[in-house]
C-alpha cells in the first residue's frame, strides 16, 4: 500500500511516498521548491502560491498538491520563476517593506526571496502604502501589520501549537489583515515564548520581540551568509541541503 | 516704489543636497541682500512619530548619505538615554569613537578634495569646464588619487565599524552590536602610516593656500561671529562627547561646561517665512545677536588644545594664524577641516592599537527612561537629537537640529558680503560672479538635503528678472 513511487521535477527523478505533497518529496530529495507561508512544523495552507509548479501542465501550489506516480513537474522554469516574481513584487507592493530600516533586514524570508528571484528595482504595481496603526501595547511584543504578507504562519502556530488562538485572520479581499484576540496585544495572553512570537515564525518584520533590534551585525544575519534555500532559513527540512 | 531685481542662483553646485541663493539689487543695482534658501523638506520629525525607539539610530540616518554615521550616533546617544545607560562599556564606546572618527575624515576630505579643491587650485573664477573634480584628476593626479584613498580609508573604517560604508547599524540603544575583529583591525592597520603622512600633506596643502592668499582668506567672507561645539571637560578637542562651550568674536566665554542635555536652556530656534531651514540662536543673546558658527572653524576656536600631537602642532599654527584669536575666516574652514582629518587619523591609529576593540562586553541596560537628547560634533558641526519615548517604546515627540542649520545665518551674512562684493553695480552676471557667492556656501560644506550628491550632474540656471516679474536675462550651464 505504501510502496514509493517516483516522478520528475525539471527533468530530476524523485522518489516519493504515498500521500506526500510534491513539496514533502522535493525536499526529501534535496530539492528546493520556493516558499513563504509554508513553514516547518505547521500545517501547509498554500495561500501565498509563491511554491507554484506545473503537475503534468496544471498550476498547483506544491506543499499542498500530493505528488502522483510519473508525473512531470515543473519548478525553476522561466514561466514558473515569472509567476513568483509577480507574486512576490505584489507582497512588496501591498505592505511597507522597507528594507533598509527594518529591523528584519538580513533574516527576512521575503527580502531574501526577492534577491534569489532577481527583484532589485521597482516593478509596474502601485504602492498600496497602508497606513495601519502599529500595535505596541505589549511589554515584549509589537505588531506592525504594515509589513504583514498574510501567510498565516502566526495563526497556524498560535492555533496548533501554542493553543491560544491569540491570531486571527479579519476582513475580506483587499482589506484582509491579522487581528488579535481582543482590542490589543496586551489584552491577550500571547507569551514572549510562544511559537507564534519565534523569531522563525514570522517570516518578514511585522511580530517584532521588543528591544533586540539590530544586535545582529550585518554580515552575521542569517541570509547574509548564504541565500535563501533549502536547510538556509526556516523551512522544512533545515539542514539537509 | 524702487524697482527691485531678483537673482537666483538656483540650484547651488558642488555641495551636498539642494538649495538656492536669491539676490536682491535695487535700482542702481546694488546689492540690497542675499539669501540662502533651502528648498528641501525632509520632515523626518514628524514621520519618526510612533516608531519604536531602537528604529531610530537606523531611520533617522537615512536623512544623510554623507555623514549617515552622525544621525546614527547622536540617535544611538538620546536611546542610551532612553535604556537609562549613561556610560557605555570601553568596547562600545571606543568603537562608536573609531566610527565616528572614520565618518569625519572620510566626509572632510570628500569636500575638501572632491568639492572644494577646484576653486582653491584652479581660482574661484576659472574656465568652469575644468573647475571641477575631473579637472583636478587631469591636472594634479597625485593629489587627486591621494584624496580618494584617504576618503576610502575612512569609510572602510565604518564599514568596519557599521557593517556597511554607508547606513550600517553598528550602534544600538546601550552599545554596538559588534567588536573589531584582529582580521579587520590588520586591514586597517596595513594603510594606517601611509594615511597620517597624506593628511599631514592636506593640512599643508589648505594651510598653504591661506598663507599664500593671505589679503583673499582675510577679506572673503569674513565677518565676527560667535562660536560653539562640544569640547571635552578639560577644553580638548572631541568630536564624540563632552561639554558645550560657546564663545563670542572676541574669544570671551559664553557658556562653558554646559551639559548638553539641557541644550534647551541655551538655545533656540526662529523660523523665517522663506526657508525650511530654522535659525538657531543663543537664548541669552536673543534672536538678532545671538547667531552662531559651528562646524570646523569653530571647534578650531573653542578647543583650548587638540589630544593627539601632530593635529595638536597644527592647531597651534591654526591660532597663530589669527594672533590667537578667534579665527573669523570663512575660508579658513578647509584648513581647520584638514587638521580635523589629521586628528581622526591619529585618534584611529590609536585606537587599532588598543585591545579594548577586541572585547566582547557590548551592550548595556539600565533603568528604562521617557526623554533621551544625544549630542555630537558632526563633520559640518553640533548635531542635537532629542527625542521623547512612551511607555509602550514608540517615539512621541523628536526635535532635531542637524549641523547645517546651526550655520544658517552665518551663511546667510558670508553670501550677502561676497554678493555686496562682486555683483554690486554690475550690469552683467557671469559665471565666475556667481561661483564666488556659491565659494562662500561651500566653505561651510552644508549638508541642505543630506542625501544628494550633485556633482557632475545638476546644471546652474541662473535668472535675473526686474520687479515686475519679467525676465531680464538667464544663463543656463550643463552639470559641472
Amino acid at each position: 500500500m505504501n510502496k514509493p513511487f517516483k516522478f520528475e521535477i525539471d527533468g530530476i527523478e524523485i522518489e516519493a511516498q504515498r500521500g506526500q505533497s510534491i513539496m514533502q518529496a522535493a525536499d526529501e530529495a534535496g530539492v528546493y521548491i520556493p516558499r513563504l507561508c509554508d513553514t516547518e512544523g505547521l500545517e501547509p495552507q498554500g495561500s501565498c502560491r509563491v511554491c507554484v509548479v506545473k503537475q503534468n501542465g496544471r498550476a498547483v501550489s506544491a506543499c499542498t498538491q500530493p505528488a502522483i506516480e510519473g508525473a512531470k513537474v515543473e519548478n525553476e522554469t522561466e514561466e514558473i520563476l515569472g509567476y513568483r516574481r509577480d507574486l512576490v513584487r505584489m507582497l512588496y507592493h501591498e505592505g511597507n517593506h522597507l528594507c533598509p530600516i527594518c529591523e528584519a533586514s538580513g533574516r527576512c524570508e521575503l527580502q531574501a526571496m526577492g534577491y534569489r528571484l532577481g527583484i532589485t528595482q521597482a516593478t509596474k504595481y502601485p504602492y498600496l502604502q497602508p497606513a495601519r496603526p502599529v500595535d505596541a501595547s505589549h511589554p515584549d511584543i509589537v505588531l506592525d501589520t504594515n509589513r504583514c504578507i498574510l501567510c498565516g504562519r502566526c495563526i497556524r502556530a498560535s492555533r496548533d501549537i501554542d493553543k491560544k488562538h491569540v491570531f486571527e485572520y479579519v476582513g475580506r479581499g483587499i482589506n484582509k489583515r491579522v487581528g488579535v484576540n481582543g482590542n490589543k496585544l496586551a489584552e491577550t495572553d500571547v507569551k514572549l515564548n510562544d511559537r507564534a512570537i519565534d523569531l522563525a515564525t514570522c517570516p518578514v518584520g511585522c511580530i517584532i520581540q521588543k528591544g533586540r533590534g539590530f544586535f545582529a551585525p550585518i554580515g552575521e544575519r542569517q541570509f547574509d551568509k548564504k541565500p535563501i534555500t533549502l536547510g538556509v532559513g526556516p523551512g522544512k527540512n533545515r539542514g539537509k541541503s | 516704489m524702487a524697482k527691485t531685481r531678483v537673482i537666483e542662483i538656483d540650484p547651488l553646485t558642488r555641495v551636498e543636497g539642494h538649495g538656492k541663493v536669491t539676490i536682491h539689487l535695487d535700482e542702481r543695482n546694488n546689492v540690497d541682500e542675499a539669501r540662502l534658501h533651502i528648498v528641501e523638506f525632509r520632515g523626518f520629525e514628524r514621520f519618526i512619530l510612533g516608531r519604536l525607539y531602537w528604529e531610530v539610530p537606523v531611520i533617522v540616518q537615512r536623512l544623510c548619505g554623507i555623514c549617515p554615521v552622525s544621525h546614527h550616533l547622536a540617535a544611538s546617544k538620546a536611546m542610551d538615554s532612553i535604556v537609562g545607560v549613561d556610560r557605555l562599556t570601553p568596547t562600545a564606546e571606543k568603537m562608536r569613537r573609531l566610527m565616528h572618527y572614520g565618518q569625519i575624515m572620510q566626509s572632510n576630505v570628500l569636500h575638501f578634495f572632491h568639492l572644494s579643491s577646484p576653486d582653491l587650485l584652479f581660482g574661484f573664477e576659472s574656465e568652469v569646464g575644468k573647475r571641477n573634480i575631473f579637472g583636478i584628476i587631469e591636472a594634479y593626479p597625485d593629489l587627486a588619487v591621494k584624496g580618494i584613498k584617504l576618503r576610502k580609508f575612512g569609510q572602510e573604517v565604518i564599514r568596519a565599524t557599521a557593517g556597511k560604508k554607508i547606513h550600517g547599524t553598528g550602534a544600538i540603544p546601550g552599545g554596538v552590536n559588534k567588536n573589531l575583529s584582529l582580521a579587520e583591525r590588520d586591514h586597517l592597520l596595513e594603510n594606517m602610516e601611509q594615511m597620517i603622512e597624506w593628511a599631514q600633506e592636506a593640512v599643508a596643502i589648505a594651510a598653504g593656500y591661506c598663507v599664500d592668499h593671505l589679503a583673499l582668506v582675510q577679506a572673503f567672507a569674513t565677518f565676527n561671529s560667535s562660536h560653539m561645539s562640544l569640547v571635552r571637560e578639560d577644553g580638548a578637542l572631541d568630536l564624540y562627547h563632552g561639554v558645550l562651550r560657546a564663545i563670542d568674536a572676541s574669544g570671551n566665554t559664553i557658556f562653558d561646561q554646559v551639559d548638553y542635555r539641557d541644550f534647551n536652556d541655551y538655545l533656540m530656534e526662529e523660523v523665517r517665512s522663506w526657508s525650511y531651514m530654522k535659525f538657531p540662536f543663543i537664548k541669552r543673546r536673543g534672536n538678532l545677536d545671538g547667531w552662531y558658527r559651528v562646524g570646523p572653524l569653530s571647534r578650531m576656536n573653542t578647543a583650548g588644545f587638540i589630544d593627539t600631537p601632530l593635529a595638536d602642532n597644527a592647531h597651534r599654527a591654526f591660532r597663530a594664524f589669527s594672533n590667537g584669536r578667534p579665527n573669523q575666516m570663512s575660508l579658513a574652514y578647509h584648513w581647520a577641516r584638514m587638521i580635523e582629518v589629521l586628528h581622526c587619523v591619529e585618534k584611529i591609529r590609536e585606537l587599532l592599537h588598543d585591545p579594548d576593540l577586541q572585547g566582547s562586553d557590548l551592550v548595556q541596560r539600565g533603568e528604562r527612561r521617557e526623554e533621551g537628547i544625544g549630542v555630537i560634533e558632526a563633520p559640518r558641526g553640533t548635531l542635537f537629537h532629542h527625542y521623547r519615548v512612551d511607555q509602550n517604546d514608540q517615539v512621541v515627540f523628536c526635535n532635531l537640529i542637524v549641523s547645517t542649520t546651526n550655520n544658517n545665518e552665518a551663511m546667510n551674512r558670508a553670501v550677502t558680503q561676497v554678493a555686496k562684493a562682486h555683483l554690486s553695480n554690475q550690469t552683467t552676471i557671469t559665471e565666475g560672479m556667481l561661483n564666488q557667492i556659491e565659494v562662500a556656501v561651500r566653505a561651510y560644506d552644508p549638508c541642505l538635503s543630506c542625501a544628494t550628491h550633485a556633482l557632475g550632474q545638476m546644471p546652474l540656471d541662473v535668472a535675473l528678472y526686474d520687479a515686475a516679474g519679467q525676465l531680464l536675462q538667464r544663463k543656463v550651464k550643463d552639470g559641472y
